[in-house]
């Protein structure tokens, strides 16, 4: 069917469901990376707590068929791979404990090196991957002396992801927007934002040349109706196609996400997006240390730094490990829907197949997953 | 062994005749470098603070530098036009210019690519680009096309008029063998050069006033019609400032280009005013902005309304025999033209694509202190390559440089 067709359209995997070839970190296709009962037990609190939060956590802000119709995708296996990346991170840390203080600046001037002259993300093995990691938690440590824990999860199988927003429910709180910028460690300077509000007059439909993304009232205001947009995470993406260097990609999951340390900063993807959804880092990105997200991804919200690309990566640090974005999380209203597209079960496939679902500037051929709909 | 002795005096003979010459010589090429001393530093300041120092942002994510960029690649890829005649179709008027338009070409292609190192956000990993050590994603991003099509032009350019100057300055006759075939296919790489950087704008469908089959042939029009014209005012320039002699005759036959180019401008501006205006659609919004403002925000106003009149004035008054013949109102009309199509194909064709933004929002764009430092330092570079370039060749040309073989003399 989709042989002849002339123009770009998305493929949920409906037909060839077995096509993908991901592995997870450790190149195993089956089980998890480090799965030995010894390793599992160490970290049963850590699960634990994680079970509450995935299980209960997204439910405080689900009501109506949400509840009921929501099972979680794949919950087994992405606890499998927290408990595994989290083990991995912290035998890191361990390791790079253990040198001595007096050889801080040579390590530092070692790991810089390192780090300048290493390859492109996209293009690494797994144990590159995680050198590149262990360096950057390693060189955090000795400039800051804190930990973080950043780990390199690569794309699950039978997983792409998918976003609805339900026009009806939002409110234009921002919840989302902020707890976006805390989640993901945004410039605060600058007062970077991945997602904007677009705040709508009623009776006028979507003229967004006539809404105001900047508000700064009462919400909602009388008259007004709201709708987010954020990177959308195109399945066609032209931002993919026009970066001279490879340093922005679609993953086997469907992400689309930047190697911060391999672009140039050459902004042509920004050019090349029609839906405002990359962010350029105009001076050098500041949060300040109490306020950093330690819980890192290599392609998420690790710390960037001046003159390269970044975008909403969908939350990768969470979303890989089983949980929803931090927008998602946060939206108070319940406008937010993610999920697994390849799932039948899932939350974001009954939207598609039970609601009216719309995405922005289809005639573009870039189709995004993020749709729209209304109750 | 003995072309290595030749090129080491040509080198020492012509650092000689680059560091000697008139006081206003020295006075120009001192001014120059303190110019570009200036942009150096104002580079030092973006390169400190990120490119926050300059006027661009999220909204309006390129601009001097990328528009300088634009219209120096045209500038470049005009040289052909006197490629051409010369060596293709034999018109030896044109024999005296070419040394000079393809030195143009090498000036103007070290500018395009200091503007884009300039506009670089991350110019330490800028060896990612490099083909065998990064990764280069070719054929899938114009910016990769563009990267190999300039390189590759600015080694046409070099290599031509070294091979032609290097047999000069041993009072020997250039092979046509050699250079002729190289002198055909920078003719189609000039019409490449300037149709790929065209394709970089007219490839993105999320901005409609680039998104449009006209774009890469007005690129090519108003480059032939800006190139030739300051190849006409630095001849003009050379003419009366050295021996060098140029005919009225060479000057004339440019000016046929620059006129007809200029016309086949006007024509296809007047096809996408058309286009914009008859029946405006929601792409037409950035054609608004551009020439009428939007929603009171009209910071291009005055210039686009100082490049159009200027476009219109040179192409009328280019069009007449009598006035283009006569070389004050030739060189007034040149220098109009020039500044006209800077104008119109640099900023005022880059910034607009940004506004308004995706979803409508209008953020205008106004270049900083640092960002024109840099600019009109990168643009000294160019003078300055340019003068190096030209009083070396003017010099061998002149028979003022001519290699002197140490073994035949004593």
């Amino acid at each position: 069917m989709s042989d002849n067709k002339k123009w770009y359209s998305l493929d949920l995997g409906l037909n060839n469901k077995k096509e993908s070839s991901g592995t997870c970190g450790c190149g195993k296709t089956e089980g998890s990376c480090n799965s030995s009962p010894k390793e599992e037990e160490l970290s049963a609190d850590e699960f634990y707590e994680a079970a509450i939060n995935a299980s209960i956590g997204e439910e405080r802000h689900r009501d109506g068929f949400e509840q009921v119709f929501d099972v979680k995708m794949d919950r087994r296996s992405a606890f499998k791979k927290l408990t595994a990346s989290l083990l991995i991170g912290a035998g890191a840390v361990t390791t790079s404990c253990s040198v001595t203080t007096g050889s801080d600046t040579k390590e530092k001037a070692q790991i810089d090196w390192e780090e300048q002259f290493k390859g492109n993300y996209k293009l690494m093995t797994d144990e590159e991957k995680q050198g590149t990691i262990n360096r950057l938690m390693r060189s955090y440590e000795l400039r800051t002396h804190k930990k973080i824990n950043m780990t390199a999860e690569n794309a699950a199988e039978d997983v792409l992801f998918g976003y609805a927003f339900n026009i009806s429910k939002c409110q234009g709180y921002m919840n989302c927007v902020s707890a976006c910028v805390e989640e993901n460690n945004q410039d605060r300077n600058s007062e970077m934002q991945y997602i904007r509000i677009h705040e709508m007059k009623d009776g006028e439909g979507f003229k967004f040349n006539k809404a105001d993304d900047n508000y700064y009232h009462e919400v909602p205001a009388e008259g007004h109706f709201y709708m987010g947009t954020q990177c959308f995470h195109c399945d066609n993406p032209p931002c993919v196609e026009v970066c001279p260097v490879q340093a922005t990609w679609k993953e086997e999951d469907g992400l689309v996400v930047i190697d911060y340390d391999w672009c140039v900063g050459c902004r042509y993807c920004m050019a090349a997006c029609p839906y405002d959804g990359r962010r350029f880092n105009w001076s050098k990105p500041e949060v300040p240390e109490q306020e950093v997200n330690k819980n890192q991804h290599y392609l998420g919200n690790r710390m960037r730094k001046k003159g390269v690309m970044e975008k909403c990566t969908f939350c990768v640090q969470r979303t890989r490990k089983g949980k929803n974005p931090a927008c998602v999380e946060a939206c108070p209203t319940g406008a937010r829907i993610f999920g697994n597209l390849l799932d039948p079960d899932s939350t974001i496939r009954w939207v598609l197949e039970n609601k009216k679902v719309f995405r922005l500037k289809e005639d573009l051929g870039t189709e995004p997953k993020f749709w729209y709909f209304m109750d | 062994m003995g072309t290595f002795k030749v090129f080491k005096s040509l080198v020492i003979d012509s650092l000689d005749t680059i560091t000697k010459g008139s006081k206003r010589y020295h006075l120009w090429m001192g001014f120059l470098t303190l110019v570009m001393l200036i942009g150096m530093y104002c580079y030092s300041i973006q390169l400190e603070e990120g490119l926050s120092a300059t006027g661009m942002s999220d909204r309006v994510s390129w601009g001097l530098y990328i528009s300088n960029f634009t219209f120096l690649v045209g500038v470049a890829a005009a040289a052909v036009m006197l490629v051409m005649p010369t060596y293709v179709l034999k018109d030896l008027d044109f024999k005296q210019a070419v040394l000079i338009g393809e030195g143009l070409a090498v000036a103007a292609l070290i500018m395009c690519l200091a503007f884009v190192v300039a506009d670089m956000g991350e110019p330490s990993v800028l060896w990612h680009m490099i083909p065998g050590i990064g990764v280069f994603n070719f054929p899938n991003s114009m910016l990769t096309w563009d990267v190999i099509v300039l390189n590759g032009y600015l080694f046409i350019n070099i290599s031509i008029p070294f091979y032609i100057l290097f047999k000069h300055y041993q009072n020997k006759e250039a092979k046509k063998s050699v250079y002729v075939p190289g002198a055909i296919l920078s003719v189609f790489w000039a019409v490449g050069i300037h149709l790929v950087t065209a394709f970089l704008y007219q490839g993105l469908q999320a901005r409609p006033f680039w998104n449009n089959a006209l774009l890469g042939p007005r690129f090519l029009a108003s480059a032939f019609a800006a190139g030739p014209s300051l190849i006409i005012l630095i001849l003009a320039i050379i003419r009366s400032f050295t021996a060098f002699k140029i005919e009225d005759k060479t000057i004339k036959k440019i000016a046929m280009i620059v006129t007809v180019a200029a016309q086949i401008n006007l024509i296809m501006l007047i096809s996408e005013l058309f286009k914009e205006f008859y029946a405006p659609t929601h792409h037409s919004e950035s054609a608004y902005y551009l020439f009428f403002g939007l929603h009171g925000k009209n910071a291009l106003l005055p210039w686009i309304w100082t490049a159009i009149p200027l476009n219109v004035l040179a192409t009328v008054l280019l069009t007449f025999n009598k006035l283009r013949n006569n070389l004050k109102v030739l060189y007034f009309c040149c220098f109009i033209l020039f500044v006209a199509i800077w104008i119109e194909k640099g900023f005022g064709l880059i910034v607009p694509g940004f506004i308004p933004g995706p979803y409508g929002k209008i953020v205008e764009y106004l270049p900083t202190g640092v960002e024109i430092g840099v600019t009109i330092g990168i643009w000294a570079l160019g003078a300055f390559v340019f003068t190096i370039l030209a009083k070396t060749a003017i010099g061998i040309e002149l028979g003022e440089l001519y290699y002197k073989d140490k073994n035949t003399s004593t």
